[in-house]
């Protein structure tokens, strides 16, 4: 298997930091903004993206504005694929009526999982808004969605795989692909 | 994992992963909006030859917040009172679609019955059968304890935990199921009952055998667990009458009065208020009897997530 980085370690902490400004731009300040990551390593890259915007934004407090949404019960694929155990789900708020969820993803392929995340969402209520941010897109998209926030357009072949690795998860970091 | 039949199904492991799924699941029930996707399209049904309430409706309330489509069976008012075999039944059924069967039979091993049979590919989930096992009841009440008990671990097992297992044990399928999995999940058991309601081999499933509850309480437990006395399956050689039962192994007021503060009092339902409990325990803020039934609806999204959502590459 021939393996190839695409982003290293740099790469990938100055394109969360981006992220963050960007999305801080985009919502005009740090207000009524949630950012939800998509277990499992969307979960640690949200929480990187906050603790980014804190670090500009004092104001903006991580504890109330970042959590998680497991996706499992809500793919299209349950009957089909055997599934990944479920995680636990968590939203710091109760009324999510005048908030911004950024959903935070590693990689954007099919669009599946964003499906799914929106289907899980709208479970919990009706946000004013909701945004994507991925750290790799890496195109075919199977389903009419799009990111808000890229780390990095990746165009790929189907039969690559892309791997992200995080030190949180896998103990190093970097984006590969391999073919 | 095809069906759940028994305790005996589920390793250790299994047991705990259906718990933490549980607790996912116990989240739902707490939203605005009760509903998960994940059974869309699938259809159970519940197969109910013997009376019931909570199981009944917990099952069709777990199935459809997932979003399966739900058909209630029981035999009264059906075929079965014009004769119509558990087989024909089954196939039925079958027929028609059902893809979980979820059984309570009044005879112990009928639902294996139909599990070992090639009547039907549904899976199966015993839902009580005879004297035999009850199985989501015991997961519902390890949940509960899980949640109740303080010092567990809230994602593992029930390791240095006491339990007390009070009344009819000869014909209680939940103390059956309760006894195998309690003593899975690493906790200490002890059983009292009057010696005619012991069965002869329960050396193999208990640390302690009581015969006398005052005697058995002098000793601290973390749990008492009561047992509905079951007189649809007795005659009066068991016990000569009821206010002697409740005399000797009741949880009246004053040996409820004498349990630590912290002693959980559990009891599966429906309650004899006043023969095995009081209402004083029963109603008192040391009792789960409530949280019992909450769990119990959450215990089976998770068995029937795992069964019908998870498991069906393997079949």
């Amino acid at each position: 298997m021939v393996a190839r980085t695409v982003l290293d370690a740099q790469d990938i902490d100055r394109a969360i930091v981006r992220i963050s400004h960007e999305i801080v731009e985009s919502n005009h300040g740090t207000e009524n903004l949630l950012l939800l990551g998509i277990p499992t390593r969307g979960v640690y890259l949200a929480e990187r993206i906050a603790y980014s915007i804190q670090k500009n934004y004092p104001e903006f407090k991580q504890e109330t504005s970042v959590g998680r949404l497991d996706v499992t019960m809500f793919r299209d694929d349950l009957a089909s694929n055997p599934t990944k155990a479920v995680t636990a789900t968590n939203i710091p708020t109760n009324d999510l009526s005048e908030i911004t969820v950024v959903l935070v993803d590693d990689v954007l392929f099919s669009g599946r999982t964003v499906r799914a995340a929106l289907d899980a969402l709208v479970s919990y209520g009706r946000p004013k808004a909701v945004r994507l941010a991925v750290l790799v897109d890496r195109g075919h998209r199977e389903l009419p969605i799009r990111a808000d926030f890229v780390g990095k357009n990746l165009p790929t072949s189907t039969h690559e795989r892309i791997s992200v690795r995080l030190s949180e998860s896998d103990g190093e970091q970097g984006v590969v692909i391999e073919q | 994992m095809k069906h759940l039949l028994s305790i005996n199904d589920l390793s250790k492991e299994a047991a705990i992963e259906l718990l933490n799924l549980a607790v996912e699941m116990q989240q739902v029930n707490t939203r605005d909006i009760k509903k998960l996707p994940a059974l869309t399209g699938r259809t159970v049904a519940n197969l109910f030859f013997e009376d019931s309430t909570r199981t009944r409706i917990s099952f069709e309330l777990a199935a459809r917040r997932l979003s399966a489509d739900v058909i209630n069976f029981s035999a009264k008012g059906s075929s079965v009172s014009k004769g119509e075999s558990l087989k024909d039944t089954v196939q039925t059924l079958e027929a028609m679609g059902v893809e979980a069967l979820i059984v309570r039979h009044n005879h112990s091993g009928a639902v294996n019955t139909i599990a070992n049979s090639d009547w039907s590919k549904a899976v199966v989930i015993n839902a009580g059968d005879g004297t035999h096992e009850h199985p989501t009841q015991a997961l519902l009440d390890s949940l509960t304890i899980r949640q109740r008990v303080s010092g567990l671990d809230n994602k593992g097992d029930l390791s240095g935990l006491s339990v007390l297992v009070v009344g009819d044990i000869l014909h209680s399928r939940v103390a059956r199921s309760n006894l195998f999995l309690l003593r899975k999940l690493g906790a200490t058991l002890a059983v009292c009952a009057p010696s005619t309601l012991i069965p002869s081999t329960i050396a193999n499933y208990c640390d302690e055998v009581y015969f006398d509850f005052d005697e058995a309480l002098s000793n601290r437990f973390d749990v008492v667990m009561m047992l509905r006395i079951q007189s649809e399956r007795m005659n009066s050689a068991f016990m000569p009458n009821s206010s002697e039962y409740s005399f000797g192994w009741g949880l009246g007021d004053s040996r409820f009065s004498k349990l630590t503060k912290n002693t959980l009092v559990m009891h599966p339902g429906p309650m004899n208020r006043g023969l095995e409990i009081s209402s004083k325990a029963a109603d008192s803020n040391q009792s789960a009897i409530l949280d019992q039934v909450t769990n119990g609806v959450a215990v089976r999204m998770a068995v029937l997530y795992k069964l019908l959502a998870q498991e069906k590459k393997n079949d």
